[in-house]
């Protein structure tokens, strides 16, 4: 599963950071059919996580109501340099990690 | 004597409205819009921001490819174009292949690459894969104005996608003129009906939740009309292809568009 993220590479202790996720996903609803009639079994990003130097600071449970690929975006305080850990897993199981780090002065 | 210099007269006569009808064009140059302007600001908003427009994930994955090797040749796209720029490349298609004189476009010219240099199968239209690569081209024509040529031996190919594109199809009897000439910027249902440019492409469609090329566009047009969809890659398009692209000339490439 590919992903993008997006942290800032710097930032000042206390400062308020963006910090953004796209993951391309089909996030299959479960209500659709396909050609022949047969319902396609849902197929979502159940949980999305984000851990800051191991500290969980959001979490995110997605549903079918979510368009394909979706895009995520949140706020956090930068404390300390270190890693900003994702993680998420689909209704097969299939799971998806992606980490960047972050240097924060002052 | 006197009779046949008129009938050549008359033909030539002919022959040159013939030519000055097909420089004629429906839309000025001044008037061109692409179909960025027909969206909403949230669509457009996304579209401009580089990282949340979900067509990048295509082509951050087409620059992975490019530099992947393929096929018996163990060849890279990278192999033979490093160093190179591909910047402008793809403003120019679809364009002539000089080795085999047919009209390519882009996904044509990656899969001639692909077999006949670098012994590798071809991608399948619309896979992925191919979708990707030909993001990834487009990409790096950002800003830049289409300039497809229509002259030497394109010119047949342009005449006959000019036809193509006014020609009456499907239950609804209707050519693409009829819309995206006559009637752009007129409501159609909740929709604002655009010029039908195809400086985005492949482009990621919110219908679609995905991203596509130019080509399954069409189809989906021709379905709306109730017309019949031709296969992937067949001349018809091609040529089609060729005259939009003439169309839209000096519109700047946007891949990847975001769309309705």
């Amino acid at each position: 599963m590919a992903a993008r993220i997006q942290v800032p590479r710097e930032a000042r202790r206390g400062e308020v950071i963006e910090v953004r996720i796209l993951i391309q996903h089909p996030m299959e609803t479960g209500y659709r059919h396909d050609d022949i009639g047969h319902l396609i079994k849902r197929n979502v990003i159940n949980v999305l996580s984000c851990r800051y130097n191991g500290v969980e600071v959001f979490r995110a449970d997605l549903s079918s109501g979510i368009s394909a690929n979706p895009y995520v975006q949140f706020y956090t305080v930068a404390e300390a340099s270190g890693d900003l850990e994702f993680n998420w897993i689909d209704d097969e199981g299939q799971r998806g990690s992606e980490r960047q780090s972050i240097i924060v002065k002052g | 004597m006197t009779r046949a210099r008129g009938w050549l007269a008359l033909a030539a006569a002919a022959l040159a409205a013939g030519a000055a009808h097909a420089e004629e064009r429906a839309i000025p140059p001044g008037e061109l819009k692409s179909g960025s302007a027909f969206l909403g600001s949230d669509l457009r908003a996304l579209q401009n921001d580089d990282f949340a427009n979900p067509g990048m994930l295509w082509v951050e994955r087409g620059g992975k490819l490019w530099s992947e090797p393929a096929g018996k040749k163990n060849l890279a796209c990278a192999s033979c174009h490093q160093g190179t720029s591909m910047r402008g490349v793809a403003a120019s298609y679809p364009k002539i292949d000089k080795a085999s004189g047919k009209l390519v476009n882009l996904e044509g010219r990656i899969n001639l690459c692909r077999t006949g240099r670098m012994g590798a199968q071809p991608l399948r239209y619309e896979s992925e894969e191919l979708l990707a690569l030909t993001a990834y081209l487009a990409r790096q024509s950002l800003g830049l104005p289409l300039a497809a040529r229509i002259d030497g031996a394109a010119r047949a190919h342009f005449e006959a996608g000019r036809a193509s594109y006014h020609l009456r199809r499907g239950q609804m009897n209707l050519s693409c003129a009829h819309c995206h000439d006559a009637q752009w910027g007129r409501r159609l249902l909740s929709e604002t009906i655009s010029q039908g440019h195809p400086n985005a492409y492949p482009a990621y469609r919110m219908e679609w939740q995905t991203t596509g090329s130019l080509e399954r566009r069409l189809r989906a047009c021709l379905s709306g009309i109730r017309a019949e969809m031709l296969p992937y890659g067949s001349q018809e398009y091609l040529d089609l292809e060729l005259f939009l692209a003439w169309r839209a000339q000096g519109l700047p490439i946007e891949t990847p568009g975001v769309r309705r």
